[in-house]
């Protein structure tokens, strides 16, 4: 079966900065992937890319089938339209480490505001579907509040729930834990641990190794914009291969 | 012992020792002498003031006479409706050029800016006297074979105010509309784009209601400039409510009554939009803490 992300020999660079030297991944559909290593080493950009929320310098991406951001007509390729590229974005979903939930909507307007705007559905549908989804990550009481008035672990449970209204194939998260406080975390983890428990696809950028461990398939170790290792959680975090890799958890678990 | 010698020597010997007993005692309020000076030297200069105006020579009973004269109220409307459109084609013309300025395309942006430089770094009144004089560069305007008119029937007082307001108020709204969009944090444009927004819909759903809580004040504030802006175009003919108010006084020759009849009414219009304004502020705070924070204020339950 083809997988449904594959990157090849992506590279991206921010000014004088190379953000991602050369890198190259599959996964597989059903996978859950972590992808995990110290801050600047390039694991949210290429997160970024596969959404394409960075444009890459060269290289190439496809989801799902469908190169991304790009068509190729001979032998160059051509970047596809604002219009197009949104239509591609719709194969992901994507969590971010700020939440970023729409502050002016409240918690039900935040997860219909896709279906209804983007892909024109029935409101009476969408809402029902919502509902449905505001149960899933526990937070039904909820569906009138403001962003504001939420926690942090609430509000990423909401941010979770609005991408899951697209219907995505694949969900991205980035650093979905990091910007809460400790007590929060767990939440957050429980509904990704559902997620993960009813087959979706899902490439997490994450410092938790605890939940790298229990839930991923597969684990990326990335420094300095390039992959360093990869394999099962137990390879890569019980028994690393690469000194890179061993540092990199001594620091995290000290 | 020691406590006191040390309090002493280190100069905060002022400070009450530790003595319980005295947590009974009433707590005054210090007194603001100042204010009441001040205050009471300022109703004795505007007692003057007024005073002073009641004895001048002002005959209030014209100004009252003239306050509902049919020319005035007809005036007074025109400065409504002149306020209303020339700040609706102003904020249109405001959103398009903010949005063409930060557009990644250089053309768009090119001309945005030279927009903005064009009509920020003219005079209002010279723009006013350009656009009611163009029929002497072009006598005649018109798309060729679609219709075509004489230029100084296109261009009435009313067309050229409406053009000289709303075009240089577009160039000072764009700046006040591209700050509110600035305001708005990018992690909001991503999310959009996350669940597949085009640019466009993104600024529609997501940046620009956002941006209003920023715009909303500014722009609160230009309308009340507005109002009174309108007055300049008393100067090429348009029938506002001091154009009116100085037709009556070149006949009756009551000039202070009847501007102090026209400086009433501004004042009224402005009081009723910076209510507006208020209740306009509050609509879009939502959802930001400050209002929020009032809605879901937990009930104690007792």
């Amino acid at each position: 079966m083809m997988p449904i992300v594959i990157a090849a020999d992506v590279r991206k660079t921010f000014g004088s900065v190379l953000a991602l030297d050369s890198v190259s991944i599959e996964i597989a559909a059903g996978q859950v992937l972590c992808i995990v290593g110290p801050s600047g080493s390039g694991k949210s950009t290429l997160l970024r890319c596969i959404n394409q929320l960075e444009r890459i310098d060269s290289g190439a991406i496809w989801v799902d089938g469908e190169l991304v951001g790009y068509r190729r007509i001979g032998h160059k390729l051509y970047e596809l339209t604002d219009a197009e590229i949104s239509r591609q974005r719709l194969t992901s979903g994507m969590v971010f480490q700020r939440f970023n939930l729409f502050q002016h909507m409240t918690v039900l307007e935040n997860i219909i505001e896709g279906p209804m705007t983007v892909q024109k559905r029935r409101r009476s549908e969408v809402i029902e579907e919502a509902m449905a989804l505001l149960e899933r990550v526990g937070l039904s009481a909820k569906r009138d509040a403001y962003p504001s008035e939420l926690s942090g672990g609430q509000q990423q449970r909401v941010a979770i729930a609005r991408a899951l209204a697209m219907k995505p194939k694949l969900m991205l998260f980035d650093e979905p834990t990091s910007a809460l406080d400790p007590e929060l975390v767990g939440e957050v983890l429980a509904v990704m641990r559902d997620l993960a428990r009813s087959g979706m696809t899902m490439i997490v950028v994450t410092h938790e190794l605890g939940f790298a461990r229990e839930v991923a398939n597969e684990v990326v170790f990335m420094d300095r914009g390039a992959i360093v290792e990869r394999g099962s959680p137990q390879e890569v975090l019980m028994h690393p291969k690469q000194q890179r890799t061993r540092d990199f958890i001594a620091a995290v678990l000290a | 012992m020691s406590s006191t010698t040390a309090s002493s020597s280190t100069g905060m010997a002022k400070t009450e020792r530790f003595d319980p007993s005295i947590a009974h005692l009433t707590h005054v309020p210090r007194r603001h002498y100042g204010r009441w000076i001040a205050s009471a030297l300022i109703l004795a200069a505007f007692a003057y003031v007024v005073k002073a105006f009641a004895e001048g020579q002002i005959d209030w009973a014209v100004v009252g006479q003239f306050f509902t004269a049919q020319s005035i109220i007809s005036g007074l409307g025109n400065t409504i409706i002149m306020t209303a459109c020339a700040m609706a084609l102003g904020i249109g013309l405001g959103v398009l050029f903010a949005i063409m300025v930060m557009s990644p395309n250089p053309v768009l942006k090119a001309v945005a800016v030279f927009y903005i430089w064009f009509f920020r770094g003219t005079p209002l009144l010279l723009q006013l006297l350009i656009w009611f004089n163009l029929a002497l560069v072009f006598p005649r305007i018109g798309i060729p074979g679609l219709f075509e008119a004489r230029m100084v029937d296109v261009m009435t007082p009313f067309m050229a105010t409406l053009l000289g307001l709303g075009i240089n108020q577009g160039a000072y709204t764009a700046e006040v509309v591209r700050s509110g969009i600035l305001s708005v944090d990018a992690g909001q444009t991503e999310a959009a784009k996350a669940i597949g927004m085009t640019r466009l819909t993104t600024l529609r759903r997501i940046v620009l209601p956002q941006a209003m809580r920023v715009i909303i004040p500014p722009v609160g504030n230009e309308v009340i400039s507005m109002v009174k802006l309108t007055s300049i175009a008393s100067v090429i003919g348009f029938a506002e409510v001091l154009r009116n108010a100085q037709t009556i006084y070149f006949a009756n020759a009551r000039v202070i009554e009847l501007l102090i009849v026209s400086a009433g009414w501004y004042l009224i219009i402005v009081t009723i939009l910076s209510i507006a304004q208020h209740f306009l502020e509050r609509y879009f705070a939502k959802g930001s803490g400050r209002r929020s924070r009032r809605v879901t204020r937990p009930v104690v339950e007792g």
